[in-house]
């Protein structure tokens, strides 16, 4: 009797594991220390559980099929590739020592990673899984973008304050272009004409014309009662409509919305402590924010710029993805 | 094009005070403007001796300071080779003050652009008042090269002790161990950093307990000065301080005392400029670059020599004139990135770097100071150290 008991809430057990992993949307949060993403369910806002990963997960992208997500594993010189029907681990690619942030070209052939320690973009072939050029830049190269034509990849460098301007043909520097201190990460507008950087230690953002290569504006934060030393801006991501623009502000501990036609802030939330990187639901309704030293991830209502509700996730949160 | 052309012009104006032989030089290397720095150490420092290296104390140097000028210069060689700047070292070792200063003098007369001074306190502020050149300190904590001793020219990137006692100071404060009993050393160091943690523990409102000298002494009827248990026992205290710039006793202290209390200070919980350990802000890539050059672990004396470095790299890139008030200038203007999470600029008012300090056991990193919620009128860095309004150095701004 006992026995068959355990049978059925074993069968139970895993139905409802599989159900669960095909539930939708969800968000994964990468946490540096745990060595897993965590699963969010975006409909009710609670965790899932867990996915186990490679040694201090980063940056995350989905493959362009959408049925796998890479996790840059800074621990592991690799990136994990996740399947997101089995939420497993199916393979690895090998990148460079300690990679942080990478970007997929296009058509999902090509990987752009940034190897910190060597200073150098590396370009990774996703069928060979082979490195098949590198290109040097600055020291600590951070954030990664790709142009959406393919054509060229912009690569931060936290040492040298400046972003790289890559031609993928010819795998050579075209331009550099220096920006604020620290520059992080980058997000383009819909149309490819600006490339918008953060400066970590700027407390502000550049905003580059990416058909003149050079530096056209600046969005300087300030917020009531905080220095500027406070202010550390490092994830951006936008709408897909280029209007607004959403940056985490780092230890001042808010998220920063900003009219992208008026290079304006028009808002500031509040989230955890050191608001990080941050991601979009599909209806652009919902913000949502990892933050790195209070371990949670704050979800922020987009139209009324309140916050929703705090979901305590892994160790030392670093990215948000979202999956629908 | 213009801005080569500018330092260029600057460059022949040194050029000509020193001579032909630079003059030739700089025809030979049209387009590239070269940052000549000497670093002046002391020659077989009792401090790097190899036994003491070993040792590896807390918040003691672990090799020359030429090894953290070198990283920072080497990881700038992208940046550098863009504004077609090179940035050259050279090393003199000294072995008595005179031989500081001659070496000050004669750089200066061969066209040096700044010189960094790994050296003991006195021999540094004779160094600085030989010279006109920016100096920038990365070998004494000394406070009164930031005090009665200060240089318009002499620039510090190592924490002064003043600073070292305040983080630990903030830390006491912030566990509410408050009650300390401070354990102070025989040497004349131990003296002034005994006067320093005093001053901090009266600025903070601790209480202190007693303060009790301790020796290790070659007579045995001093053996009594040596022994922890006595020296501990018999009162009750939340925290024992203790100075000690030899660094011998106070690695036997902790889990030695009388009564089951920390130990801070020169053991147990450390305030340092760097640790190897230290997890955050990049941290660890800077570390592991030191690490792969070097071949030891970074410590925050090689934190300094990067930082000083990489002041140098922040001057060659913004096409800095080449004379002594013009880099003297920019580096007052300098905003420095440290991998500890905020820009770092110099204090105008005493030359020393603000920065934030990391409080370590040597396993990890606790915490870092100032601690998150104290309250400054402009920079919460400045809790740390001599701050404006006291006035302490006359001569600089």
């Amino acid at each position: 009797m006992m026995k068959n008991t355990n049978f059925f809430s074993a069968i139970f057990f895993s139905m409802s594991l599989a159900c669960a992993a095909s539930a939708q949307p969800i968000a994964l949060v990468s946490s540096e220390k745990d060595n897993a993403l965590t699963v969010v369910n975006l409909k009710d806002l609670t965790v899932q559980g867990t996915i186990a990963t490679c040694k201090r997960p980063r940056h995350m992208q989905l493959m362009p099929d959408r049925k796998q997500v890479l996790v840059a594993c800074g621990g592991d010189n690799a990136a994990d590739v996740i399947d997101l029907a089995t939420r497993k681990s199916v393979g690895r690619i090998p990148l460079g020592d300690d990679p942080e942030a990478f970007d997929l070209s296009p058509d999902g052939k090509t990987l752009y990673v940034s190897n910190e320690d060597e200073g150098e973009l590396a370009i990774v072939d996703m069928a060979s899984k082979k490195v098949i050029g590198e290109v040097k830049v600055g020291k600590e190269p951070e954030g990664v973008k790709v142009s959406q034509d393919g054509k060229t990849v912009y690569v931060t460098s936290e040492v040298a304050s400046m972003v790289h301007v890559i031609d993928t043909a010819t795998r050579k520097i075209v331009k550099n272009i220096q920006v604020g201190k620290r520059p992080r990460r980058m997000a383009l507008t819909p149309d490819g004409a600006e490339l918008w950087v953060t400066n970590e230690l700027g407390a502000s953002l550049s905003i580059i014309s990416t058909k003149d290569m050079k530096v056209i504006g600046t969005v300087k934060f300030a917020v009531k009662g905080a220095r500027d030393s406070d202010i550390t801006p490092v994830g951006i991501t936008m709408s897909r409509d280029g209007k607004r623009a959403f940056v985490g502000m780092g230890r001042v501990n808010h998220v920063a919305f900003i009219d992208v036609a008026k290079r304006e802030v028009v808002q500031q939330v509040l989230a955890g402590k050191r608001a990080w990187n941050v991601a979009l639901n599909k209806e652009e309704t919902q913000l949502y924010v990892a933050n790195g030293l209070s371990d949670d991830m704050t979800v922020i209502d987009v139209a009324s710029g309140k916050a929703l509700k705090t979901v305590p996730v892994g160790r030392v949160p670093y990215a948000v993805l979202v999956v629908d | 094009m213009t801005l080569i052309r500018d330092t260029s012009d600057g460059w022949h104006k040194l050029a000509g005070r020193a001579g032909l032989a630079c003059l030739c030089l700089v025809s030979l290397s049209a387009h590239a403007v070269d940052w000549r720095v000497t670093l002046i150490e002391q020659a077989n420092s009792p401090q790097l001796d190899k036994t003491r290296l070993e040792r590896a104390y807390l918040g003691h140097p672990g090799g020359s300071a030429a090894d953290g000028v070198s990283v920072a210069v080497d990881e700038a060689q992208f940046e550098l080779d863009a504004v077609k700047a090179r940035i050259v070292l050279k090393t003199e070792a000294v072995a008595a003050v005179a031989d500081a200063r001659l070496a000050a003098q004669t750089a200066e007369k061969n066209g040096a652009a700044a010189l960094l001074v790994n050296l003991p306190a006195d021999w540094a502020a004779a160094v600085a008042g030989a010279v006109k050149l920016p100096i920038l300190n990365v070998g004494t904590s000394d406070d009164r090269l930031r005090e009665r001793d200060c240089a318009a020219n002499l620039y510090h990137l190592l924490p002064s002790e003043r600073m070292r006692a305040d983080a630990v100071g903030q830390a006491l404060l912030a566990r509410r161990w408050t009650q300390v009993l401070l354990l102070t050393g025989p040497s004349a160091d131990d003296a002034q950093r005994t006067a320093v943690a005093l001053a901090t523990i009266k600025r903070y409102g601790l209480k202190l307990v007693a303060n009790k000298p301790y020796k290790l002494s070659a007579d045995p009827r001093e053996r009594s000065l040596a022994n922890l248990t006595l020296l501990t026992a018999n009162m009750t205290y939340d925290a024992v301080w203790v100075i000690d710039s030899d660094g011998e006793f106070a690695r036997g202290l902790p889990y030695n005392t009388a009564q089951a209390r920390p130990v801070v200070g020169d053991a147990g919980l450390v305030a340092l400029a760097w640790s190897a350990q230290f997890e955050r802000f990049g941290g660890p890539q800077v570390s592991r670059r030191f690490a792969k050059a070097a071949k030891r672990p970074m410590t925050g004396h090689d934190w300094a020599s990067w930082m000083a470095g990489k002041a140098l790299v922040a001057l060659a890139m913004a096409q800095t004139k080449l004379d002594s008030v013009a880099v003297g200038k920019a580096l007052l203007q300098t905003n420095l990135d440290g991998s500890k999470g905020v820009a770092m600029q110099f204090r105008p008012w005493d030359r020393q770097l603000r920065q934030p300090l990391l409080l370590s056991d040597g396993q990890g990193v606790q915490a870092s100071m100032p601690l998150e919620g104290v309250m400054h009128p402009r920079n919460t860095l400045d809790t740390l150290g001599a701050d404006m309004p006291e006035k302490l150095c006359k001569t600089p701004s």
